[in-house]
């Protein structure tokens, strides 16, 4: 069984068609990156999958739930580490965390045990009793995607989650991101081209809502016919075939 | 469960934020006890003490509104709302989240400002209690009034017209500061199609122990605190969806 299947799942906003008949399927435990420049249809479709908005037509399936049918089977399966850090800025790291636990309704040993868990992932232990918002950008990206997942998601998405970090920030990031896959299924959208060839299995390339490919970064780079990943992104939305 | 500690999550944000706490019990103090050191040195019947502080209890609600919005709209633009979205959370867990943790704010808020009144000479008469408890129809519309404005504004805009207008609006059109039939007319008949004149009319029948003035101002505060929490109801889903 696939963990995310979709079918001719469409998004419009009026004239505007934000996602095209977009059919894609991940494999439990994938890391996928969405690609694609700004408009291009990633955040409607991470908006889609997580039961944020609803589809116009076309429907998606997470470990066979459908996001139409079934939302709160899927949205007790997922996690979500949206492209805002999305922290309670007034709460401590420690309290964050407690909050999250609280919604899912975890009992202390629980939630003790996972706050333990991902405090030592993430490397938030110096800092569980600062306010998340007097924390750096790259500590508060660690918190959201802790938050994301303490609820044990087996479907994370993390939309744009080094954007605006620095370069030691990002590094860091991704050797956490590197430590969940094969446990998660991991759906992340980038601008980043070097961190969606470092971290995916597979990248997804949209262009006006559209899926223009679906492979592992070398099968683009080859189809493209260049070694560089980001002349490839850049031959693909551009519709340059290789020579 | 999922409603109360995300209600729990709701008053520390607002009690660890220094303006709440400056604003929302300060401020109705200091005009307490600055009114009153004026009404020591120029008697005006509008600032005897029992005249003054069922005005300024309701006044200092305007405060819990724009606490209310400030929190709603943060919460909105900085996407934690998103996030929660996401999880098993109902719509009615984050109405009534947001809404119960500022019922006992209000109250208490109420409460210090008797106590400072009774300090300054107010009469203790079980009408003290009777006035608390009939703030709280009162903070469920300015409570409601923030539940709308958050779900629709962004927090910039929330600081102007809850901030601003709002705050005036419930200062001006009450009948706190001035009595309105100084300037009667259409004014007047303006300020008495709004609840805060509304509000502040009950509380003094009720501190005065006059129960049978009550009405028809309960209805008229009872009637846009339904209105409001209705609007506000229908913008937080609304928001939602988008």
């Amino acid at each position: 069984m696939y963990a995310i299947k979709t079918e001719n799942l469409t998004k419009k906003y009026g004239d505007l068609v934000a996602v095209d008949s977009l059919n894609i399927s991940v494999a439990t435990g994938e890391l996928l990156s969405l690609l694609g420049v700004n408009g291009a249809g990633k955040t409607t479709s991470i908006k889609m999958l997580s039961c944020l908005t609803a589809p116009t037509s076309g429907d998606a399936f997470l470990n066979g739930k459908s996001i139409l049918k079934d939302t709160d089977e899927v949205k007790s399966i997922i996690g979500v580490s949206p492209q805002e850090t999305a922290v309670a800025s007034g709460l401590t790291v420690r309290e964050n965390l407690e909050l999250i636990c609280g919604i899912h309704a975890f009992n202390k040993e629980k939630r003790n045990a996972k706050i333990a868990e991902l405090t030592n992932l993430l490397g938030l232990g110096d800092v569980l009793t600062k306010r998340a918002g007097k924390l750096s950008g790259g500590f508060q990206r660690r918190l959201s995607i802790a938050m994301a997942l303490i609820s044990e998601p087996k479907i994370l998405f993390l939309d744009e989650p080094t954007l605006g970090l620095d370069v030691l920030a990002r590094s860091d990031l991704w050797d956490v991101i590197r430590a969940l896959k094969g446990k998660v299924t991991i759906i992340l959208t980038t601008h980043y081209m070097e961190e969606a060839e470092a971290l995916s299995d597979r990248v997804a390339i949209m262009k006006d809502g559209k899926l223009l490919v679906c492979d592992s970064a070398d099968a683009i780079k080859k189809a493209a016919g260049t070694d560089n990943f980001e002349e490839a992104f850049i031959r693909t939305v551009k519709g340059v075939t290789a020579k | 469960m999922r409603m109360l500690t995300f209600a729990k999550r709701n008053v520390k944000e607002i009690l660890r934020d220094p303006l709440s706490i400056a604003f929302g019990l300060g401020f109705p103090i200091v005009l307490i006890l600055l009114l009153s050191a004026i009404q020591a040195n120029v008697p005006v019947p509008l600032f005897e003490i029992a005249h003054l502080t069922p005005g300024v209890t309701v006044f200092g609600l305007s405060f819990i509104t724009l606490f209310s919005a400030t929190l709603i709209s943060k919460d909105r633009s900085s996407s934690l709302l998103r996030r929660l979205y996401t999880t098993p959370m109902k719509p009615s867990d984050f109405i009534i989240g947001y809404t119960l943790p500022i019922v006992p704010m209000a109250i208490m808020q109420c409460v210090i400002c008797y106590v400072v009144a009774i300090i300054l000479g107010l009469d203790l008469t079980v009408n003290v209690l009777f006035a608390v408890l009939f703030i709280i129809p009162v903070a469920l519309l300015y409570i409601a009034l923030g539940l709308l404005c958050g779900s629709v504004l962004t927090d910039k805009q929330v600081g102007g017209i809850c901030g601003a207008i709002l705050t005036n609006g419930s200062a001006w059109l009450s009948g706190i500061w001035f009595d309105l039939d100084l300037v009667g007319g259409a004014f007047k008949s303006v300020s008495y199609l709004l609840p805060f004149v509304h509000a502040v009319d009950m509380e003094r029948a009720v501190l005065a122990g006059n129960f049978a003035d009550i009405f028809p101002h309960l209805w008229w505060v009872l009637g846009y605190a339904i209105t409001f929490f209705v609007l506000a109801v229908f913008c937080f889903l609304r928001q939602m969806k988008k």
